[in-house]
């Protein structure tokens, strides 16, 4: 495996998802076979891979929606790997998923699937629940939207509103599967830019599955803050911002390379060339 | 083929396994917190209220298709007048459940399959898992519990229109007078017939929404899978409508004649 050289930890505190050497295979298709990355605090890993390289595999195992067969998995300090379903809960508390084609409960409306997990699973009041569903479709510019059902949303809002979703109840991890694939270059570029939003404005610690290249290295070298009027600009991250969004590149179950968006586009690994091109 | 009916055995023993663990987390599900009782008022409503029209219009055609029949064969014997006891008896103890139980079958148990077997295929499952809902809660134990509390109180009232059925033909068709019809019914209806034919209700109904449940979440492989499953719901649920009628008429043969 590539390695590029490790840099210190801007402003972290420790990692917040740790894998540590991670297997799983299916029957006798071996999908992980031996896996190891750190997210710490804060940062986005951006994990490139082809089809069928164990990419989503490795967020359905940090969510606990899949069981590793050896390893350890850590999430904000406790090991998840070894917990039963009801135990899961309470880790997914802090955990927001983005899947691929959204999975949006189309028996809902946008604003019922944006507060699902706060109507249900807590205790409070609706009408706080309605404001925090309002907010957070206000943040991703889907207001007019709210009393739609999914299925009448494009695919390019339907991904938007799975990212409301996820993020109506505040976790401080937000894992993305595919959240531009089948969609044009214009509408990913907004999805990415709410990506770059929830890390940069809310310090959402990420980890983005695609093999969407041009995605991938858009929320890498691209940035959010805010501008004079308050309002959020996207513009090109600073050196320091880039470093902290690392590209995991999986092959055969391994990883392959694992370092920041320069390192990977100067690699003379022939796989990794290959990808790119 | 010793291999060949090895595997069929682990599948059966697999698939056996874990329809039996389903069972078991939902009767967990039942008897600890949290209880989405939105759903369970929802699924009421849904296979209550929504599979009235098909029970009755059955009831109602099954009654008087059976008043017809029986009239010819009783007319061999002279005793036409008594017809009302056939209806009844077979109404009560046997159709109304059975019938009934296999409407259920196919409104409910293939809607059940197609509806889970679509969120599985898209997602929507694991959506709800990975927001801390257990799935098993918010979808299956109030399917279940509305299919055992709801087929019964079906079947009574197929049973009901069922012999209001045979009363049409009785009256019309076979010239049996009406007070000679509903005297001959309330004659020939004993408890241990009532009790069959309210307890078979609560068996065919468990099995006819946990055998749908089990199979929409084990879907697999798109939409093409979804249409697999609500098929495999339907027939499956038939058959074990038929069986379960069987061992519950054993069972109730031995415990009250």
């Amino acid at each position: 495996m590539f390695r590029a050289p490790s840099r210190p930890n801007g402003g972290g505190n420790g990692p917040v998802v740790l894998f540590d050497h991670v297997q799983l295979a299916f029957d006798e298709n071996v999908v992980l076979k031996d896996v190891s990355f750190t997210l710490e605090k804060g940062r986005t890993k951006i994990i490139l891979g082809a089809s069928g390289s164990g990419k989503s595999t490795i967020l359905k195992i940090i969510t606990g929606l899949l069981r590793c067969d050896g390893g350890a998995v850590v999430v904000n300090g406790g090991r998840v790997d070894q917990l039963s379903e009801r135990e899961l809960m309470a880790v997914r508390g802090d955990l927001g998923m983005i899947f691929q084609e959204g999975a949006l409960f189309d028996s809902l409306t946008v604003r019922e699937n944006v507060g699902y997990k706060l109507y249900e699973e807590t205790k409070l009041p609706l009408a706080q629940v309605d404001r925090r569903v309002e907010e957070v479709l206000g943040f991703m510019g889907l207001s007019e939207h709210i009393d739609k059902m999914p299925s009448d949303l494009s695919g390019g809002q339907r991904r938007r509103v799975a990212i409301a979703r996820a993020m109506a109840f505040k976790p401080s991890i937000l894992l993305y599967d595919e959240a531009t694939t089948g969609l044009d270059p214009i509408t990913a570029t907004t999805v990415d830019d709410e990506i770059i939003k929830l890390r940069d404005i809310e310090g959402v610690s990420s980890i983005v599955v695609t093999h969407q290249l041009r995605d991938a290295f858009y929320v890498a070298t691209n940035m959010a803050v805010r501008g004079r009027n308050g309002s959020v600009e996207i513009v090109g991250a600073t050196p320091e911002k880039a470093d902290e969004t690392e590209f995991i590149m999986l092959k055969d179950g391994l990883i392959l390379f694992e370092g920041n968006a320069e390192e990977l586009r100067q690699s003379n690994d022939p796989y990794l060339k290959l990808f790119l091109s | 083929m010793q291999r060949g009916s090895d595997s069929w055995l682990k599948v059966a023993a697999f698939e056996t396994q874990e329809y039996v663990r389903l069972i078991g987390a939902a009767f967990r599900a039942l008897i600890t917190p949290p209880i989405y009782r939105h759903d369970i008022v929802e699924q009421l409503d849904e296979i209550g209220w929504g599979s009235l029209t098909v029970v009755v219009l059955t009831g109602l055609f099954t009654g008087a298709a059976l008043a017809s029949q029986s009239g010819l064969t009783l007319d061999q014997f002279g005793a036409r007048p008594v017809v009302g006891r056939l209806v009844s008896a077979s109404m009560v103890k046997e159709l109304g459940p059975v019938l009934t139980a296999l409407m259920l079958t196919g409104r409910i148990g293939s809607g059940i399959a197609a509806e889970l077997g679509s969120m599985v295929v898209t997602d929507q499952i694991n959506a709800l898992r990975a927001l801390g809902t257990d799935p098993v809660r918010k979808l299956v134990l109030p399917r279940i519990l509305a299919g055992v509390l709801m087929a019964p109180v079906l079947t009574i009232i197929a049973d009901f229109v069922g012999i209001f059925g045979g009363w049409i033909v009785a009256r019309f068709q076979l010239q049996v007078g009406t007070g000679l019809y509903w005297s001959s019914i309330t004659e020939a209806l004993y408890y241990a017939d009532i009790y069959q034919g309210l307890a078979k209700p609560f068996v065919l109904g468990f099995m006819i929404v946990t055998i749908a449940c089990y199979v929409g979440l084990r879907t697999k492989g798109g939409t093409q899978g979804v249409g697999h499953a609500t098929t495999i719901a339907v027939v499956a649920g038939s058959v074990a409508v038929i069986a379960a009628d069987f061992f519950v008429t054993q069972l109730m043969v031995f415990l009250f004649y």
